[in-house]
């Protein structure tokens, strides 16, 4: 049994250790290639949130994070690893592209909800069939949600080139959404509050994805069915003994994670590019996974683990641009080494801190550790 | 028998010497200022309840914790032990609890293990075989040496342990809870082997919360309670209820007062009962038995054969291949189903199956019952109804601490288990299938778990117990039901039962106990 350190230094000190780790070495890295962590840093705070445009790019960004973070999360309460997200954005911005080339030319208030909801379905479907292979067929879902990214991606492909591409055109894209499958930015509504996200495309999938954020903090901590799926998450023999199936909690669970990660695509496609284009759901699903791991897989933090990887992108391009020998590629690295230290070495602190903050009541974890050693 | 053999005058120093061992967890104070002698050639037990702080004292000597304070002297010679080789290199060896083998490896290769000489196996291999020869006949520790580890049965795991530790050269062995995991049968031949090595002139430490296991094999016996050393006695010179007093702080009732049981009609039904397993290998072979109400049934038998299988086919988690089980004349489809026709169940591993260990006690305490319209509202859990509920169970059934809030990891094994009982009764089950109610709960809570049970026959409730601790059944069943390699090898009333007789069908002697 793991000790239980204090909430706050779980949830707080020890993310934010992770991230100045993190930092740390990126500020090595920095030095060596030449230039001023400082400096660098400083540019790339201002290029994530100087100025107006660049806060709107940055909670662009963080959208696409909170929707796939909170898909990764939810399963994680299954005790599932769902891989998947990439390929079930896609998937889900199929759903949205085909509602919206229907029905585009209709009212937004039609389409919109048609649109989102084709999103959803098709997201939905996506993380249906993992979660039915390992309810019914016990195939593991980590190996069937990786494998179905790449059918998510050949399917696309052939779809963009064959099917969807505007006939006599040599760009693999569809043909433009009409206005009335369009999000509406929200840059309206925040200049009254004094705030200019200049041509960001920030767009009210941003308040689709905060109520997602509610909506899943009540299903996992307040609903029934989410408790089911936590005591599957935590013990099968106790799910049983309980009277859940464990695999319909299972299904469940992949059904609702699928459509969370194809509701990502709300804000990419009907939201910035109001097409279907190749490969848009840009790595944002796989980012989903570290964003969960920080975020503790609690909506909350997904949220502020979503704006620090939305910042991450934006203020690392504008870095990237601004700071000529930190090429794109550097803060690819930048990213990756956050992901290292907050989520594959997320442990590498825990049991410093442990010694620190937690009193051990009892002796069997050193006998473990110690006849390990 | 050998205690005391040696006569002072020209006593020899104790072989394990304690001297006021101090151990701080935070705030708790596990160990309050130890003294302990374990004379050489004895077998000396350490006896008390839960939490007591035997196994930390016992990982202070094997040098898995550090004390605080103290001293520890071993034959004569104070000795630093801050890590297990210094233990293993002062002579002491230990034996688990949890067994650490390497389950995929042979007997010969987990001995070895750490021990090896050299790069090459073959020589040491060969060395170690002679010398684990010469160990199994000395004192009856014959395991398959080829054998792998995996495929041994729990008890010859545990005498791998043993070789392990005395291959290494201990002269002195602690056994930490060694016959939790054990049959009667195995326990046996466990003591059998400690008594051989005792009388070759090794000392065996004894950790153990079983009275019965110190009366039966320890020469002398230190009661520690709540971090301090209450007592050290003479086997001989004392008496299980002497004891236990001395564990828990106040006198014990080892015997249960019960009236007799009034039976109703049948709640439970069970006809010609089979279930196999994965690999096809029957596990319940044609049971059929009734449980009336207002009676306990109690099954008696060897761990493993059939009765984990019994209860939860019982309990609707596991489908019957043929047969079928009724309860109040409707037949037991799955756990929900069987819930609303009023089967409780107390599993017997509660901490994996009763509880699910990182929720709270409150989420806790509805586990099972979650969809019940006292606990759920239009799909949503009505969390102030269920924590006004968890407190008020956790008032009445003396759960400790009453904090909703706890992890259920975070209580005690008693605890826990008053928990899994509270939840279980409160819904007044017309049947309750109780499995292992009162393992590794400690004295106060068994008898209090005991009362609760036969309250709930005198309401006029059915009950299936299953136990091994043959104690235990015997103390509560009105019937007794024994189980051998899945089949129901007799029936004996739990009045004046014959524990002679049982003991033979438990052994699958049907005949010569009839």
């Amino acid at each position: 049994m793991r000790d239980a350190l204090p909430a706050w230094v779980e949830l707080g000190l020890l993310p934010l250790l992770n991230l100045a780790f993190a930092f740390l070495v990126t500020g090595v890295i920095v030095v060596i290639l030449g230039e001023n962590p400082l400096e660098a840093v400083e540019l790339l705070v201002y290029g994530a949130f100087g100025y107006g445009e660049a806060w709107g790019y940055t909670l662009f960004y963080a959208t696409n994070f909170i929707f796939t973070g909170l898909a990764v999360a939810l399963a994680f309460h299954a005790g599932l690893f769902n891989i998947g997200g990439e390929g079930q954005a896609y998937i889900g911005g199929l759903g949205a592209g085909l509602a919206a080339l229907a029905f585009g030319g209709g009212s937004p208030f039609l389409v919109l909800p048609l649109c989102v909801l084709g999103a959803a379905l098709f997201g939905a479907v996506w993380g249906f069939i993992p979660g039915w292979l390992q309810a019914k067929r016990g195939s593991h879902v980590v190996i069937t949600t990786i494998m179905l990214n790449f059918v998510a991606a050949s399917l696309m492909t052939y779809l963009m080139v064959n099917v969807l591409i505007v006939r006599g055109s040599q760009i693999p894209e569809s043909a433009g959404f009409g206005p009335g499958a369009d999000m509406p930015g929200l840059n309206g509504l925040l200049n009254l509050f004094g705030l200019d996200v200049g041509r960001s495309p920030l767009n009210l999938s941003l308040v689709l994805a905060l109520v997602c954020c509610v909506l899943v903090w009540a299903f996992v901590w307040k609903s029934r069915p989410g408790y089911e799926v936590r005591v599957v998450g935590q013990s099968e023999p106790a799910a049983r003994y309980a009277g859940i199936v464990p695999g319909n909690k299972v299904i469940l669970a992949m059904t609702l994670s699928g459509v969370l990660a194809g509701l990502m695509a709300v804000n990419e496609v009907l939201g910035a590019q109001h097409r279907l284009v190749l490969g848009f759901s840009g790595g944002y699903g796989f980012v989903g996974i570290a964003v969960a791991l920080m975020g503790r897989s609690h909506p909350f933090g997904v949220v502020l683990a979503a704006l620090l990887f939305g910042a991450l992108y934006q203020g690392g391009s504008e870095l990237a641009f601004d700071m000529p020998a930190i090429s794109r590629d550097m803060v690819v690295v930048i990213q990756g080494l956050v992901i290292l230290f907050a989520g594959a070495l997320e442990h590498m602190f825990r049991p410093f801190l442990t010694g620190i903050f937690v009193r051990r009541r009892d002796a069997a974890p050193a006998v473990r550790e110690a006849a390990r050693g | 028998m050998a205690a005391g053999a040696t006569r002072p005058g020209e006593a020899p120093p104790p072989a394990v010497e304690l001297q006021g061992i101090d151990k701080w967890f935070g705030t708790n104070h596990a160990n309050r200022g130890i003294d302990l002698a374990v004379m050489p050639g004895t077998i000396h037990g350490i006896i008390g309840e839960n939490g007591a702080g035997k196994s930390t004292l016992m990982n202070i000597l094997f040098g898995f914790l550090e004390a605080d304070g103290g001293r520890i002297l071993v034959d004569g010679e104070p000795r630093r032990i801050r890590r297990p080789e210094d233990a293993i290199r002062a002579g002491i060896g230990m034996v688990h609890q949890h067994f650490m083998l390497v389950e995929p490896f042979t007997v010969v290769e987990n001995v070895l293990l750490g021990a090896e000489e050299g790069p090459l196996l073959r020589r040491s291999r060969a060395k170690a075989r002679a010398e684990l020869g010469r160990l199994a006949r000395d004192y009856a520790l014959d395991v398959p040496l080829d054998a792998v580890v995996h495929d041994l049965p729990v008890g010859l795991q545990q005498r791998v342990e043993i070789l392990k530790a005395l291959y290494r050269g201990a002269r002195i062995l602690i056994l930490d809870e060694p016959t939790g995991v054990l049959t009667p049968a195995e326990a046996d031949h466990l003591f059998r082997i400690l008594t051989g090595l005792r009388d070759q002139g090794r000392t065996v430490l004894l950790i153990t919360h079983k009275l019965r296991e110190i009366m039966a094999v320890t020469d002398r016996v230190s009661v520690m309670r709540q971090g301090a050393m209450v007592a050290h006695r003479e086997t001989a010179e004392t008496s299980r209820e002497d004891l236990a007093e001395l564990m828990v702080g106040h006198k014990v009732i080892l015997r249960i007062d019960k009236g007799r049981a009034r039976p109703g009609a049948p709640v439970l039904e069970v006809r010609d009962l089979w279930v196999h397993d994965r690999q096809d290998v029957p596990r319940l072979k044609g049971l059929t038995f009734d449980v009336r109400a207002g009676e306990i049934v109690g099954v008696a038998g060897v761990s493993g054969n059939g009765q984990s299988e019994l209860l939860e086919v019982l309990s609707g988690i596991l489908h019957p291949t043929k047969g079928e089980v009724r309860v109040g004349g409707e037949p037991v489809l799955n756990p929900a189903q069987g819930r609303s026709l009023g089967v409780g169940h107390v599993p017997e591993d509660r901490l994996r199956v009763g509880l699910v260990r990182t929720f709270p006690a409150w989420e806790n305490a509805v586990l099972g019952h979650q969809r019940d319209a006292r606990y759920e509202q239009g799909g949503f859990m009505r969390r102030r109804r269920i924590r006004d509920v968890c407190r008020d169970w956790m008032r009445r059934h003396d759960v400790r601490p009453q904090s909703c809030d706890l992890e259920a990891g975070g209580f005690s094994g008693g605890n826990q288990q008053k928990l899994v009982l509270a939840r279980e009764m409160e819904h007044e089950p017309g049947l309750l299938l109780v499995g292992q109610p009162t393992r590794g709960v400690d004295i106060g809570a068994i008898e209090l778990i005991h009362k609760r049970l036969v309250a709930l026959r005198d309401r006029g409730k059915a009950i299936l117990l299953v136990s091994v601790e043959l104690d235990e059944v015997m103390a509560l069943a009105d019937r007794i039901l024994v189980m051998f390699d899945g089949t129901i090898t007799g029936e004996v009333p739990g009045e004046g039962a014959d524990e002679r007789r049982i003991g033979l069908l438990m052994a699958g002697i049907a005949e010569e106990a009839a």
